[in-house]
């Protein structure tokens, strides 16, 4: 047969298809609807925390960071509950990252401050002696683009049915609405209603001035998506 | 009939190896940025503060990576291809128009393809998964590269005059094969501008943007059964494809055992996509399949093993050929850090050990093992066997050669060694609790106290780094100073021929 098949290249390329799709079926498919379940109490990203993520992928932070908390004590005792698949229903892409040569964030918003993202973006060494992480100035005079993070949000709402706009269940057995814009100037709203929050509480000068005038630093939006982590 | 052997046409073969060169020092030079980030991080600002935001660790990551993997690494597959291809069909390039010019369109196109990711990334225009990072303007290019180079290779397949597929072939095919379904599968994400508000809004914000059709747990499985297998049909498929060619030529020494090569390469190409799996240990992927992943990761050793002993026994009593030429000795190291890479991984694929080494630099010493041992091994190697008969020139020198050979090993060993320490330190010192139960070091403790190690994977990978350029230099030296031979220059013995 292998003979054969040396001497007919066509048949010979069907049969390492054959051969090298069925692992990916048997594997991936199976679980394909249960894993994309959430479990109660994840909701979908606001405007502004979508646009953080943004930030956060651009930057590449998912190659330091990981986004996966392992079940054994001593990464519950660092970073809390162990991950559970529906919580990340609403990830897309996934960042669970491969290489924690930072800390994991995936629980991130229960332990940091705005304050504390603030100085540590901008000067790791400073917050944390010993640090390797360079700092990323950048992000406090870069504008976050809010429109792609909105349009995204359309396209999961409209493609994935992700619930904008309508009730989501919490663990305290509430409802939660998030809200996205039905325009883009609505949108932009949103987002720096959401912003001024995050400003309120921050130390920069220049990045409040920039809300005031409605701008949104990549800071900003930055840390609303790290808040966000929870 | 005339009967003389037929002459090859090597044209797209001098494109890719050019590219092979280039973009090796590119992808190489970068990791050595990153080392020394790491190590020392002043370094991010290396081109001042203004400019920090281009050559900051995160930004220039996924731009390493690539520029090896698509660079450096696809190159060399291409330009062996290129060269493999036609003489083990039997049949030259400069036989049909038509298989010319998609040579030279997969090599222009493949140009532009990469430039487009060479520019996104630095700005910062990524999908964020790893070795997957282009928006679907440059997946799309990538497909149609893909496909342009599919049609020449069952192009020049189809009218060869050798019935039978060499081994290479199959590995060649396998590629083609592999990497198309997986990168399809992997990409699938819908364009951001397709989306309208309820205000009738369209073309909404970034116009490259797009969002993946997979979400969390389900995105993870399939970025890494893509992550995984990327390595399998980019980093071993085409690097055996060309051991089986090279090794053979060179030594002139026929291959072991063909029985051998069957198992291997239907072992591998059955076994090597179930282990994705090993990436998500401990994750929220279902434990049946973390389970299958890790033990078909074990498997895994059996094909792999089977085509590097199938290569070392290649050499049985031909052995001193190792001592007396330096491109034998690429190829045979070269082998030798394959098995002890397929080694390294399915021990790191145990769940026991992955819950220690996971998320650690034992995974990155085990990546670059693989890599700069293997395949990058292997490459050079292939160009070094190349060179004089697509130039029709004598290999500049030798002795270069040979200490280019020696750096690079003890690049490659200072590498992983510190890596290994790296790794299982961190991952220790992760999981330790005191006498109450409490953890016993805070995460800095676990940064500050790998500096040494940073360090000395810096000087590793920058001893590989200066090897490469001597490589380079003796290629540019091959094209450029020798004498022009009359003939093509004879193989180590008639088997060779």
């Amino acid at each position: 047969m292998f003979h054969w098949l040396e001497k007919h290249p066509f048949f010979f390329a069907v049969g390492v298809f054959l051969v090298i799709s069925f692992a990916g079926l048997i594997e991936i498919l199976p679980n394909f609807a249960q894993a994309s379940r959430p479990v109660i109490g994840t909701a979908p990203y606001s405007t502004l925390e979508l646009t953080g993520r943004h930030v956060y992928i651009k930057n590449s932070c998912n190659a330091c960071h990981s986004q996966l908390v392992r079940p054994f004590k001593s990464e519950t005792d660092r970073y809390g509950h162990y991950s559970l698949s529906g919580e990340y229903a609403y990830d897309r892409p996934f960042l669970w990252g491969s290489k924690r040569t930072g800390p994991d964030l995936w629980r991130v918003g229960n332990y940091r401050t705005t304050d504390w993202h603030e100085n540590h973006m901008k000067d790791p060494a400073g917050v944390v002696p010993g640090s390797i992480m360079p700092a990323y100035t950048w992000m406090f005079t870069n504008k976050a683009d809010v429109d792609t993070a909105y349009a995204e949000q359309l396209t999961v709402a409209q493609f994935f049915s992700v619930p904008y706009n309508k009730p989501v269940p919490m663990k305290d057995g509430s409802a939660k609405v998030v809200k996205m814009g039905n325009s883009v100037a609505e949108a932009n709203a949103l987002a720096l209603a959401e912003a001024q929050v995050i400003a309120a509480d921050m130390k920069d000068q220049n990045v409040k001035d920039a809300v005031a005038r409605g701008e949104i630093p990549e800071i900003v939006a930055l840390i609303a998506y790290l808040n966000s982590l929870k | 009939m005339e009967n003389r052997p037929l002459e090859y046409d090597y044209t797209v073969a001098k494109m890719f190896m050019f590219t092979t060169v280039v973009l090796g020092i590119v992808g190489m030079l970068v990791g050595v940025i990153l080392a020394f980030q790491l190590a020392y991080p002043e370094v991010n600002t290396i081109l001042g503060e203004g400019l920090a935001e281009y050559t900051n660790f995160s930004r220039l990551r996924p731009l390493h990576t690539d520029a090896v993997i698509f660079g450096f690494t696809f190159s060399g597959i291409w330009a062996t291809w290129y060269y493999v291809g036609q003489r083990v069909l039997k049949v030259s390039m400069a036989e049909s128009a038509l298989l010319m010019f998609l040579g030279k369109l997969h090599f222009w196109l493949y140009l532009v393809g990469v430039a487009a990711v060479v520019v996104s990334l630095l700005m910062g225009i990524t999908t964020s998964k790893e070795y997957a990072e282009f928006e679907w303007p440059i997946d799309i290019a990538i497909v149609v590269v893909w496909v342009i180079w599919g049609l020449g290779l069952f192009g020049l397949i189809g009218i060869r005059r050798e019935k039978s597929l060499y081994i290479s072939i199959w590995y060649y095919i396998a590629t083609f094969l592999g990497i198309a379904m997986l990168y399809l599968f992997n990409n699938m994400e819908i364009p951001t501008m397709l989306a309208t508000n309820a205000a009738g809004e369209s073309g909404i914000g970034a116009w490259y943007h797009s969002v993946s059709m997979y979400s969390g747990t389900n995105d993870a499985l399939v970025q890494w059964w893509y992550g995984h297998n990327a390595v399998a049909f980019g980093f071993t498929v085409p690097i055996v494809a060309m051991i089986y060619y090279f090794l053979p030529k060179e030594s002139g020494q026929a291959i072991y055992s063909y029985k051998l090569s069957l198992l291997s390469f239907w072992g591998l190409m059955f076994v090597y996509l179930w282990a994705g799996g090993h990436h998500l240990l401990y994750s929220t992927v279902p434990d049946w399949m973390q389970t299958m992943g890790s033990i078909f990761s074990v498997i895994l050793i059996l094909p792999s093993w089977g085509s590097a002993i199938n290569m070392l026994l290649t050499m049985k009593g031909e052995w001193q050929q190792v001592a007396a030429s330096p491109l034998i000795k690429f190829m045979v190291l070269g082998s030798t850090f394959y098995m002890f890479s397929t080694l390294e991984g399915p021990i790191q694929a145990i769940k026991s050990v992955n819950a220690i080494a996971h998320f650690t630099d034992w995974i990155v010493g085990h990546v670059h093992d693989g890599v700069l041992g293997w395949v990058g091994f292997m490459i050079m190697a292939a160009l070094f066997h190349m060179a004089p008969r697509v130039f029709k020139r004598e290999i500049y020198s030798k002795s270069l050669m040979a200490t280019q050979f020696w750096i690079q090993t003890l690049g490659v060993v200072l590498y992983f060694t510190s890596m290994w320490i790296a790794g299982i330190t961190q991952g220790m010192m992760w999981r330790a609790h005191d006498e109450f139960g409490n953890l016993a070091y805070s995460f800095i403790d676990t940064v500050t106290v790998l500096h040494p190690y940073y360090t000395i994977r810096g000087v590793g990978g920058l001893l590989y780094l200066v090897g490469f350029l001597m490589f380079a230099y003796n290629m540019y030296k091959t094209m450029s100073a020798r004498p022009v031979e009359e003939s093509e220059l004879q193989s180590a013995s008639p088997m060779g021929a």
